[in-house]
């Protein structure tokens, strides 16, 4: 095959590009989003891709011949234009099954997302969607207990729950803070969360936090007769430290904790959600980083990859964005991924971004919680978005109440009922939200006033809703 | 509006809710009948369970009867709501849709305050 190119680029298509291989059921699947640099060509590009991404290096060494390359290279299978963009293509790529430790989520991204992404024949790199093979899916443990598993233990049924992040983030004592989820809770929350910031700082000590936190829950328990949980951040800077604190709040009796899956790192996560698993913990995620990592179109790892590496490695919640709040996230795309979190068999579907069929198998559902920016105007939206199975949280939406955060969580939990009510009733809830919050708030004073302080939005989404097309 | 309390107090049994639908006002029989077709229409079994106020935190309530399965008339789950609500003038009721697929409950709703 002649050479096109030169200066560092190894001829890797002789080995790595095959259109004809048909991938396997047992083959993990991947979609890169590939830029070249000038003058190579696609398929030596994908070729390159895969070879950094498995077996290859940049010349070949006498020790190639000690085993059987053709079976563990990665195979270039297939190229693909992206809609919208002339200069960047897909490139499919599959991955025999025994390249990847059994259950170890960081042996695939340390092989997927690792070398190649630094590597120079490429301006530019997006890892877009990863097919897990069901054979692997199996070796993971997953969520420790599952969206089922969370209402049967929480008593939580028909409904999306209600949560809220404590604010502000830092400087609160443990007490005053231990106050501002009693009174969240009291008001008809069914969840509070620690700041992702918050872990264990002079100001607030993470043991004395657990301690006031844990009344806070037990007495709101007591007063309102239902179940209630915060979410305590045990994410910390050693895995030491981490299950000290994790063991304290099972000692405690409570019933969720908090972890940060990507700054703590996928071995931290997958070992809480072990000790969570055995321990009857729920576990609570949070996504720090994630925007450095998923917001360039361009560059770096898609959510949807990060979600499923988060269901294999284990947690019972993780943030899916709100579509409708303070923060980006493209409709479409987040039903792609929510439907990642949740559902056993996801299919192919290009218009969510969703590039391969994925079957999780047995393996238990992750709660997308949607938070930043909501409040009381967004419930019919959110109830219609999210279903049952997700939980919404209202942070500056339960504690920018103008009568304190039990009043704002009242508001919260009767705008919920009545959408739910009134979807069940088969009412188009996103439609006729304003009169259904109205209607309720008769006989809430403090929903009425909720609503009063958050200036009415719009409900038809269809025609704010932008779709992200300038990378497909 | 001036700054109001929240009433709630754990010296008063009115405090206690009862989870989804313990935040709305009593509903009527309508209400209640477009709750039971939601659960047939998703193809779940409708069930019904009812106990004392001052024990609905724990998770057993006491069943009335069995759960109605396969039943997709709502007027004869409103039947039986109404006739578990006679037999048991003073207790929370509950209507529940077990959906067996999802290995859990689709619904379950609080549709009669108990007298506290």
């Amino acid at each position: 095959m002649a050479k096109t190119y030169n200066a560092g680029v190894k001829e890797y298509r002789e080995t790595y590009w095959m259109p004809d291989y048909e991938p396997k059921d047992s083959d993990f699947l991947a979609c890169f989003k590939v830029v070249p640099q000038e003058g190579v060509p696609r398929e030596e590009c994908a070729a390159a891709v895969a070879a950094e991404s498995s077996t290859g290096t940049w010349t070949t060494v006498w020790t190639d011949l000690l085993t059987d390359l053709d079976y563990y290279k990665g195979r270039a299978y297939r190229i693909e234009d992206v809609p919208g963009d002339d200069s960047a293509f897909y490139a499919f790529i599959a991955y025999p099954l025994d390249l990847f430790e059994e259950g170890s989520i960081v042996s695939v991204m340390t092989s997927l997302v690792g070398n190649v992404f630094g590597f120079k024949a490429l301006r530019s790199c997006r890892l877009e969607d990863i097919r897990f093979p069901l054979a692997y899916v199996t070796t993971c443990g997953g969520p420790p207990h599952g969206i089922q598993v969370e209402r049967d233990k929480m008593d939580k049924y028909g409904r999306p729950m209600l949560g809220c992040t404590i604010k502000p983030k830092l400087g609160l004592s443990a007490k005053n803070y231990g106050r501002a989820v009693y009174e969240c809770l009291r008001g008809g929350l069914d969840f509070t969360k620690d700041d992702e910031n918050v872990t264990s700082q002079p100001f607030m000590r993470w043991r004395d936090r657990f301690m006031f936190c844990q009344e806070a829950i037990e007495k709101a328990e007591a007063e309102t007769g239902e179940r209630k949980g915060h979410y305590l951040n045990v994410t910390a800077g050693t895995p030491e430290e981490m299950y000290e604190r994790a063991e304290f709040a099972k000692e405690i009796g409570t019933p969720i904790i908090m972890h940060d899956f990507l700054t703590g790192g996928f071995t931290a996560n997958t070992g809480l959600a072990n000790y969570c698993r055995k321990n009857g913990l729920l576990l609570h995620i949070h996504r720090a980083m994630h925007g450095v990592i998923d917001r360039n179109p361009m560059h770096g790892i898609h959510f949807r990859v990060l979600a499923k590496a988060l269901r294999l490695s284990g947690g019972d919640h993780l943030h899916s964005g709100t579509v409708v709040g303070k923060l980006e996230g493209d409709r479409e795309a987040t039903l792609g991924w929510i439907d990642i979190m949740r559902d056993s068999f996801i299919p192919e579907n290009r218009d969510r971004g969703i590039m391969f069929d994925q079957d999780f198998g047995h393996l238990p559902g992750v709660i997308p919680v949607a938070s930043g920016g909501i409040h009381v105007w967004h419930m019919p939206a959110l109830v219609n978005i999210f279903g049952d199975d997700s939980v919404l949280q209202f942070g500056g939406g339960t504690l920018g109440h103008p009568w304190g955060n039990a009043a704002g969580a009242a508001a919260n939990r009767v705008a919920l009922e009545a959408c739910v009510q009134a979807r069940n009733e088969g009412k188009e809830v996103e439609k006729v939200g304003k009169e259904v919050l109205t209607e309720a708030a008769k006989h809430s004073p403090e929903l009425k006033i909720a609503m009063e302080t958050w200036k009415e939005i719009k409900f038809e989404f269809d025609t704010v809703d932008k779709l992200d097309v300038k990378h497909k | 509006m001036s700054i109001q309390d929240y009433p709630s107090r754990l010296s008063d049994p009115k405090s206690r809710k009862a989870e989804t639908f313990s935040y709305l006002p009593k509903m009527t029989d309508e209400q209640i009948k477009a709750q039971v077709e939601y659960i047939i229409s998703k193809g779940w079994n409708p069930a019904i369970e009812h106990t004392e106020p001052e024990n609905a935190f724990g998770y057993y309530w006491y069943m009335w009867k069995l759960p109605m399965f396969g039943e997709t008339s709502a007027d004869a789950v409103l039947e039986e709501v109404n006739a578990c609500i006679k037999a048991n003038p003073n207790n929370h009721v509950r209507l529940i849709g077990y959906d067996n697929f999802a290995q859990s409950q689709g619904a379950n709703m609080l549709v009669k305050r108990g007298d506290i």
